[in-house]
């Protein structure tokens, strides 16, 4: 089958006016324009047209006739990844799953809430509270990012270490596929025959089909959650005091670390109480029945103190409780007044490298000189370094990727990932050519093949084409080169 | 204690040139469960021995024929343990059979299934080609999740090499309660106290009592009782040993037992035989003589699936017949990785 070079626009227009209200097709360029990007706000293209549909069958009608017409489809949720998943081509169709955002059947008995992709995040934990039950996965970004994006991005949050990612809280998905058809993955038992789809599925970036409802597990609400915060003179000690509470059986509901350029912009921003002189500080959530947190709570305070914790703070309250976590919830935007731009990373590390890594990314930073804010899902080993920079200054979004770049491979030298939660999307489609090899690659390739053979869904992410590793490669050795340099930047 | 990746790889490599299928076969625990494979065995338990083990990172990376034993004593030293508490059925099962067959035991329901330990894996696919997905971290979304899709894919995508899992902390201590109720009863009891922060491991009911295992410190499972009721069975785990290693006398038969996964409050499913319901009723043993056929219909209109587990007539497919959309991407999927079929072919379907 060949793929068609020209589009006929006209003829698609014409189509998809047959089954969409004109407020839910926008082809004019300035209806267009808010959404030439995702979060990664630095690559921007318009699409060729946007679709808004709001029922399951106008996504299979949408996505028929665009595979009738042979045209790529680019599935977007609320546009707030980090990676660039959800970027436009001008010759693809994006897809707003935004307003199918009905919240379909809540089962308290079952722990179960179907809903549609469009539902945001924040808003599962608030329609089931009244059950006494929460969605566990809770990105930083949850107030506006979508269920169906986090599905697609396999998204964690500060409470996954105990509780889990995306993958470990969803039961069942229903998809359309390329060919338009409405398939059922997983199911509301514990498990289903077959291969496991669910887990293909999650974390797919967009590339294997369109999610278009969820059905995810809810759990009780903890009796009781205690966050204490502990300062440390040094980032080593910090990061020791996160292996031996681990190492001593506690997985506390949160564990995060923040280093001294991240707790002064969280603390000039909310004031949340942080000591701005500490060089790192943890904060540990314990949640569980009210005795099991009692004695966790001595117990962490006394491992702190053997780790040469310089400051304990046990939260009060709940108020002083919020009041400590929302430094943390707000570190990105609080880095982001310090500075005209930020760019968040997020690579995985084996916990025991952390000190080493920090002081190699602190070098690196001195050697691109541009600052580095760490935040730190130190439990799990997720690290977010966020590089300051000004975007205005010629050369230094530049500057900054190809730091980007550095810290990213580090994070393979450490025996970590390139992306622990934010997804490959266009940003690290070239490090990809760094963790796996030619064939593990082709087995990618292969995969999505199964799914999708004519490559129309959200094509040229999250697995890059073995010509481009090649022409990597080459650029890596020659150095100089723009990471991107097919892509307009701003 | 052995490194026999080489020696697999070849063999994997020389049966692809002859185009003759393999059964790859750890410890054979296991060789009940899934349809018989006619192929030239590959022998793949030899290839043993744990590679790298940090308590403190919670990740545990062993060569795929290590036996669960092995593992388990390694662990126990440091406090910690599976958390999917698998099934063995066998002295030398292997971590590699295990993550192929997804099999967990009762804190499934409550820790999670094998698939959500599996962190990342060593394979070779049906090309004869080593690959390496996933890590040792735990939280990696650089490529698609092939870690993952190897638990429960027995083995028709790839040959397990190593393997990646997290780990957890074992509780401080665990008991068991017992209540005299019948079963549409303990359905009701399991849903009302899953719905309220509990510190439950395991419920189950063997069609007389219901029982819940409690984890965590003592004064947390005190109280926990103390809400609960029922009786203390004392603090012998004994019990949710012999369920999950089927040596308990309900599974002491020679008619066909069957593994019914439905969503866990479903009331009692009209289906002569009798039940053992585990994982919190989500998981339902049934010894029944009824056609398959029947079976199968009333699991689904439950919304769930029935496997045949064990003593089946030969010509009975153990697993559920998949509906046909689903068919195809998993024949298309098993074609991206084996498109030969020279991996355990016909073990799961007779079409993967
Ligand atoms: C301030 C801030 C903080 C953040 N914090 C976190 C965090 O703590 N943890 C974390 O994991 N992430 C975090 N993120 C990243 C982002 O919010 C997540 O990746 C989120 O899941 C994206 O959801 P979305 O609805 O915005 O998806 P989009 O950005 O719209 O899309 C993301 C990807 O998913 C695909 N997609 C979207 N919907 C569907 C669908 N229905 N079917 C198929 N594919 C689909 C898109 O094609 C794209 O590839 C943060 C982002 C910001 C801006």
């Amino acid at each position: 089958m060949r793929v068609q070079n020209s589009i006929d626009k006209k003829q698609l227009l014409d189509r998809l006016s047959r089954i969409l209200d004109s407020d839910s097709i926008l082809h004019e360029a300035e209806d267009l324009r808010p959404y030439e990007c995702d979060g990664l706000s630095a690559y921007r293209r318009l699409p060729l047209v946007v679709t808004l549909p709001e029922t399951i069958d106008q996504v299979q009608t949408i996505v028929r006739i665009c595979h009738e017409q042979r045209i790529p489809v680019i599935a977007r949720g609320a546009g707030t990844g980090l990676s660039g998943g959800a970027l436009p081509r001008e010759d693809a169709v994006l897809l707003s799953l935004a307003r199918l955002n009905k919240i379909i059947a809540v089962d308290p008995q079952q722990r179960l809430a179907s809903v549609q992709p469009g539902v945001r995040n924040l808003a599962i934990s608030e329609a089931v509270a009244e059950h006494g039950l929460y969605y566990a996965p809770d990105p930083s970004s949850q107030i506006a990012c979508t269920i169906g994006g986090n599905v697609a991005e396999n998204s964690g949050g500060v409470h996954c270490l105990k509780y889990g990612l995306t993958v470990h809280n969803i039961s069942r998905l229903k998809i359309v596929t390329i060919d338009g058809e409405l398939l059922t993955i997983g199911s509301h038992a514990l498990d289903s025959p077959g291969y496991d789809l669910l887990a293909l599925m999650t974390g797919s970036e967009g590339m294997l089909g369109i999610i278009v409802e969820i059905t995810v597990k809810l759990l009780p609400i903890p009796e009781r959650a205690q966050v204490i915060m502990a300062a440390f003179d040094d980032v080593e000690q910090a990061g020791h005091a996160v292996g031996n509470i681990i190492a001593d059986g506690i997985i506390p509901a949160g564990l995060e670390m923040m280093d001294n350029p991240a707790i002064r912009a969280a603390e000039d921003f909310v004031h949340a109480g942080y000591p701005v002189d500490a060089a790192a500080i943890l904060l540990c959530e314990l949640d569980g029945t009210n005795e099991e947190v009692s004695e966790q709570v001595m117990r962490v305070r006394s491992l702190l103190t053997n780790n040469a914790a310089t400051q304990i703070t046990t939260a009060a309250n709940e108020a002083e409780r919020q009041k400590l976590w929302k430094g943390r919830k707000a570190a990105f935007p609080a880095v982001g007044r310090i500075a005209p731009d930020y760019y968040c990373m997020d690579g995985t590390i084996p916990r025991s490298k952390l000190a080493w890594v920090l002081r190699r990314i602190s070098e690196l930073s001195d050697e691109y000189q541009l600052p580095v804010a760490n935040v730190f899902h130190a439990g799990d080993g997720n690290l977010h370094p966020l590089i300051l920079y000004d975007a205005n200054k010629p050369g230094e979004l530049e500057n900054t990727e190809t730091l980007g770049g550095r810290i990213l491979e580090l994070c393979i030298e450490a025996g970590g990932t390139i992306t622990g939660e934010h997804g490959v999307g266009i940003e690290k489609i070239d490090q990809m050519c760094i963790q796996f090899d030619e064939q593990e690659l082709q087995q990618f390739h292969a995969i999505k093949a199964a799914f999708d053979p004519l490559s129309l869904l959200n094509p040229g992410k999250a697995v890059p084409t073995l010509h481009r590793c090649a022409e990597f490669g080459a650029m890596h050795v020659h150095g100089g080169q723009l990471p991107h340099p097919e892509l307009e930047r701003f | 204690m052995a490194d026999l990746a080489n020696d697999i790889h070849a063999q994997v490599q020389d049966a692809l040139q002859r185009q003759q299928p393999l059964a790859i076969q750890g410890s054979n625990s296991k060789s009940f469960y899934g349809n018989p494979c006619e192929a030239q065995v590959l022998e793949v338990s030899g290839h043993s021995g744990i590679l790298h083990y940090e308590p403190a990172e919670l990740v545990l990376t062993a060569r795929a024929g290590t036996s669960l034993q092995t593992i388990h004593q390694c662990l126990h030293v440091h406090g910690q343990m599976l958390g999917f508490e698998p099934p063995a059925f066998g002295e030398q099962a292997t971590l590699g059979g295990t993550i192929a067959c997804n099999l967990s035991g009762p804190r499934r329901p409550y820790a999670g299934a094998a698939r959500d330990f599996v962190l990342g894996c060593r394979i070779i696919n049906g090309h004869g080609q080593i690959m390496q997905f996933g890590g040792e971290v735990m939280k990696n979304v650089a490529g698609y999740d092939v870690s993952r899709l190897m638990a429960g894919a027995m083995g028709t995508l790839g040959v397990l090499l190593d393997i990646s899992i997290r780990v957890i902390p074992r509780p401080q201590q665990e008991f068991t309660i017992r209540k005299e109720v019948d079963t549409d009863k303990a359905l009701q009891v399991i849903a009302r106290w899953s719905q309220r922060p509990m510190p439950i491991s395991a419920a189950c009911h063997d069609g007389n009592h219901l029982y819940f295992r409690l984890s965590g410190n003592e004064s947390a499972l005190k109280s926990a009782h103390n809400k609960m009721g029922g009786d203390l069975v004392g603090e012998d785990g004994d019990m949710w040993v012999r369920l999950r290693e089927h040596t308990h006398t309900f599974f002491d038969v020679d008619r066909p037992l069957w593994r019914l996964s439905v969503p866990p409050n479903t009331p009692m499913l009209a289906v002569d035989g009798k039940t053992f319901l585990d994982w919190g009723g989500a998981q339902r043993w049934l010894v029944s003589t009824s056609s398959a056929d029947s079976i199968r219909r009333i699991t689904t209109r439950a919304g769930g699936h029935a496997t045949l587990y064990r003593n089946g007539p030969r010509q009975e497919d153990a697993f559920q017949p998949l509906p046909a959309p689903m068919l195809q991407i998993q024949q298309q999927l098993k074609q991206a990785f084996d498109p030969q079929h020279i991996l355990n072919p016909g073990r799961m379907y007779k079409a993967l």
